[in-house]
């Protein structure tokens, strides 16, 4: 399937330079070679033919692998016997199998020694799929059921026909609107004004990826947690305490526990880089002299850009068994290395940097007249700072400060490898608990089973964390944009 | 009345009392405060540079050492007998014999070496010296006689990956006191390892195959490498560059220069800089609803990757592209506009070429922070084990693999401490990558930008 895509993907792109050379070259010609005669340089004329040809025809590619897939589903799915569903537990499964077989049989008559027409005759009940299959390294739970074997092999004929008319259909498009747009080439023709409109809207559907994005990610959140919500109570869901995810069904998943974990831990990271990351930018903007604030101002941002796996990497071998053996082990506060104290500072530092700088523009804004002035009653520099800057700068401050906040609170790595896995509501800073982030990846890596509320609840948590920053982002946006009006 | 001007008669007449020179008790106390403060900012720059260095020191500490690997260098002998029965070279006869086949081999040949050199530590049989030698050694062996049929029967040099306990002695990672307590190794092995070394048949030296093997099983940290990750993210940052880069400048221009002030617009905006605030991991559950589910590509694929990297990455192009198409004036605009050209054609030739130098620091910016982002690609399914390279492009791109921070994650959710090395190690490399697009980011600005 592969191949045949990047195969049409290379035909059209060919087309469309075809189209270009033939467009500009008509445009010569009709005008007898005098590029006066011409409404348009004779560019355009090529130009707009290979937007004809390129534009459509890969919109089609995009919109048909998108759709393909899903249609082939729904009408396999709908084929499948329902004795079948019932045995196996659920349709995903069925149809999970279905895609295993149909993919093994690809790879089947790949590897040569096995020809369409065998395969047309090949019958589940009479021969060993499995063993074959096993031979082309695609591993089967169970015998494979004479119905199931059937799907596989009209979803692998439905999938290849379909490929089959999607080629041509782009093909078509490419050709056909080539042709046309070729053919309407004259010398009055408005070539730069039609390609230029073309291109405009093109610049125009670009920037709408941003909005399909979005409705992307509410739309797949909603979707699900609509799904889960459907099969497992939203009360539960939000008001208990328990999560205990059980493989075989009957399992709690109360959110609690998690949001407790994650709001702990984003508590423990803002206690640690609200102050020092003010500080940090109150020093180097008043204070520091021109070397010092040379040297420790991109020494602070290359913070910023160190990947979070790194600073995961540093609360698993480091900072935790730091606070472990110094710290919780004397105290008899805890006894393991990922606690809410490891992933909460190792995150703290991981945000001074983001502090820091959003503080340095908003202090910056300040305007010096307001520093003169105070100077001028005599205030000295730090009676300058904390009783007219700061609540001059607060209303920026406090947008820094829940932008931090909705960072902590969607951070993932550092949670991953330094907070834990155990859900838990404890106000013991030293033992190990759990978050929202760690919870969506430990339900959704692996093997997905999508039916399943074991799964499904990652996509009711992670809209929960999308609702939550969301809101956070808006609110610290509304506030730092009325901050600024009123001083420009 | 008459008490409160008296009481300003007495004060001014007692100037010594106030004297410039000598500070009172008021404002030496507000002085304090200002030296205080002073000093809490000093404190919290220090503690900022000290977390850097702390972070930089304990990634070095613990990775350099994955930099170098000990080998053991043998002799052996292609016994043909052993290998290659009917004596015919027969591919498909040869791809028969596993490892096992290959094993004792390597036994023999450390027992002849080893007598050669006589060397010998009490209590250390010929089962527990081949200990030694790491497990993926037959494999290796096997892949060269594979590779070379025609070789069978000669007796070939090797340089054999040593057993990562042994590989952890010469690091520091393991010592005599911890070997008594392991059930992998013996003190008495290392004892036989010391003495292999002296006679030049175990060396350390540096380690090429981190940076070109592919991953290995839990047993075997020794042979765990790089190779599927690197490439694996190299494919990601080709499918992030060609989409976001073209996407992202198409979608800038069209809001700088070309759209109306109005409610569509500003939900366009508000939108961009909303998405540049959502946490990684939402864009991971997006991509498996998605690009895995509805439109049914394949788990673990760098195209997929790529895809969601693309859209975690296109609000800062976006915003990056349009502070550097902001900073253009318009009167470049206007005098191209004054000579005739057309809107566009100002743009295209005019705005653009000037505002290229940022354009390309923001994508350069842009893919350092899709290169080091984890949590995303958790979600579709890159954590799985791969160790077939992916093929070339553009067929690579469906078929599985890993990335670099990946496989740092993947390697610190293993048992053996060897890989808490190799993943620092792998850190390391990650850096260094993002440090050379940073550089080249800023160099870029340096060298091309223009002030107006």
């Amino acid at each position: 399937m592969t191949t045949s895509v990047s195969a049409i993907v290379i035909i059209v792109l060919a087309l469309t330079a075809l189209g270009y050379i033939l467009g500009r070259q008509r445009a010569l010609a009709v005008s007898d070679r005098e590029k006066t005669k011409l409404h348009s340089l004779p560019g355009y004329y090529g130009q707009t033919v290979a937007l004809y040809v390129a534009v459509p025809a890969f919109l089609l590619l995009g919109v048909w692998l998108f759709v393909q897939p899903i249609a082939i589903e729904s009408q396999i799915s709908s084929d499948i016997p329902q004795s079948i569903v019932d045995q196996s537990g659920a349709k995903s499964l069925v149809m999970a199998d279905v895609r295993r077989i149909a993919n093994g049989l690809d790879l089947l008559v790949g590897s040569g020694g096995f020809t369409e027409t065998d395969l047309a005759n090949m019958r589940a009940d009479f021969s060993n799929v499995r063993s074959r299959l096993a031979s082309v390294g695609v591993a089967l739970g169970s015998d494979v059921q004479p119905a199931v074997f059937e799907a596989a092999k009209s979803y692998r004929n439905i999938g290849k026909a379909g490929s089959l008319i999607r080629n041509i259909a782009v093909l078509v498009t490419a050709l056909a609107l080539g042709a046309w747009s070729w053919f309407r080439i004259t010398p009055r023709m408005r070539a730069r004004n039609t390609s230029e409109t073309f291109i405009k809207s093109l610049l125009m559907g670009s920037s709408l990826i941003a909005i399909l994005t979005t409705l992307g990610i509410i739309g797949s959140l909603l979707f699900e947690s609509i799904h889960f919500f459907r099969i497992y109570p939203a009360r539960d869901f939000f008001f208990s305490a328990t999560w205990n995810p059980q493989f075989r069904g009957g399992s709690d998943l109360g959110i609690l526990p998690l949001l407790w974990g994650t709001l702990y831990v984003s508590f423990v990271a803002l206690a640690l880089a609200v102050p020092l990351g003010l500080m940090i930018a109150i020093y180097l903007a008043e204070y520091a002299g021109s070397s010092l604030r040379s040297f420790a101002k991109p020494a602070i941002e290359m913070l910023a850009g160190i990947p979070t796996i790194v600073y995961g990497l540093f609360a698993l071998i480091t900072v935790g068994p730091f606070i472990r053996d110094w710290i919780a082990q004397p105290t008899g506060l805890g006894s393991s290395s990922s606690s809410v104290m490891t992933a909460g500072l190792v995150m703290g530092i991981m945000l001074i940097p983001f502090i820091s700088s959003l503080s340095d523009d908003i202090i910056n804004a300040v305007p010096q007249s307001m520093r003169d002035g105070s100077y001028g009653l005599g205030a000295t520099q730090s009676e300058t700072i904390r009783k007219v800057i700061m609540p001059a700068a607060l209303p920026g401050i406090v947008g820094a400060f829940l932008l931090a906040a909705s960072r902590a609170i969607g951070e993932t790595m550092i949670v991953v490898m330094g907070a834990g896995a155990s859900a838990r509501l404890s106000v013991n800073p030293f033992e190990a608990m759990t978050t929202v982030t760690v919870k969506i990846v430990s339900q959704l890596t692996g093997d997905t089973e999508f039916a399943s509320p074991e799964t499904l609840v990652a996509f009711a948590l992670g809209l929960t964390l999308f609702v939550f920053t969301l809101g956070l982002n808006i609110i610290a946006l509304y506030i730092v944009r009325k901050y600024r009006e009123q001083y420009e | 009345m008459t008490d409160v001007s008296a009481d300003l008669a007495t004060q001014a007449v007692r100037p010594n009392d106030r004297s410039l020179f000598v500070r009172d008790e008021r404002t030496t106390r507000r002085h304090r405060a200002e030296m205080r403060f002073r000093m809490m900012g000093l404190a919290a720059v220090t503690f900022g540079i000290i977390a850097l260095l702390g972070l930089m020191a304990s990634i070095l500490n613990n990775g350099v050492s994955s930099f170098s690997q000990t080998y053991v260098k043998l002799a052996i002998n292609l016994d043909a007998s052993k290998l290659d029965k009917s004596g015919k070279r027969d591919p498909a006869e040869l791809q028969k014999v596993t490892t096992f086949a290959y094993q004792p081999l390597i036994k023999a040949a450390l027992v002849k070496t080893m007598a050669e050199h006589g060397i010998s530590v009490d209590g250390v049989n010929a089962k527990q010296a081949a200990e030694l030698i790491s497990k993926e050694a037959p494999a290796q062996l096997r892949r060269y006689v594979l590779a070379h049929p025609d070789k069978i029967g000669e007796t070939i040099t090797f340089e054999l990956l040593a057993a990562g306990r042994i590989d952890g002695y010469y690091k520091g990672r393991v010592t005599m006191e911890s070997a008594a307590l392991d059930r992998n190794v013996s003190p008495e092995q290392l004892r036989l390892a010391d003495q292999m070394r002296e006679a030049g048949i175990l060396e350390k030296r540096f380690n090429w195959s981190f940076f070109t093997a592919p991953d290995a099983s839990d047993t075997r940290p020794e042979a765990a490498g790089l190779g599927v990750a690197i490439l694996g993210s190299a494919y990601m940052m080709l499918v992030v560059l060609v989409l976001s880069l073209p996407i992202g400048v198409a979608a800038s221009i069209y809001l700088e220069e070309f759209a109306p002030q109005n409610r569509f617009t500003d939900i366009i905006e508000v939108n961009i800089s909303n998405l540049a605030a959502v946490p990684s991991i939402v864009f991971g559950i997006l991509g498996l609803a998605i690009f895995i589910n509805i439109a049914g590509l394949p788990q673990s694929a760098p195209l997929v990757g790529g895809l969601v990297l693309t859209l975690m990455t296109l609000p800062t192009i976006i915003i990056a592209t349009r502070s550097a198409l902001k900073a253009v004036p318009p009167s470049i605009r206007d005098a191209a506009l004054g000579v005739g050209a057309s809107k566009l054609q100002s743009i295209f030739h005019h705005v653009l070429p000037l505002a290229a130098p940022g354009i390309l620091t923001g994508t350069i910016i842009g893919l350092a922070q899709a290169l080091g982002e984890t949590a995303p690609l958790l979600l579709i399914g890159m954590v799985a084990f791969v160790r077939e390279y992916p093929g070339a492009p553009p067929e690579g791109f469906f078929d599985p693999a890993s990335a670099l921070p990946v496989q740092v994650y993947n390697w610190t959710t293993r048992g053996d401490p060897a890989f808490v090395e190799r993943a620092s190690g792998a850190i390391i490399v990650l850096l260094i990558f993002l440090a050379i697009m940073n550089i080249t980011a800023i160099i870029l600005r340096r060298r091309f930008e223009r002030r107006w």
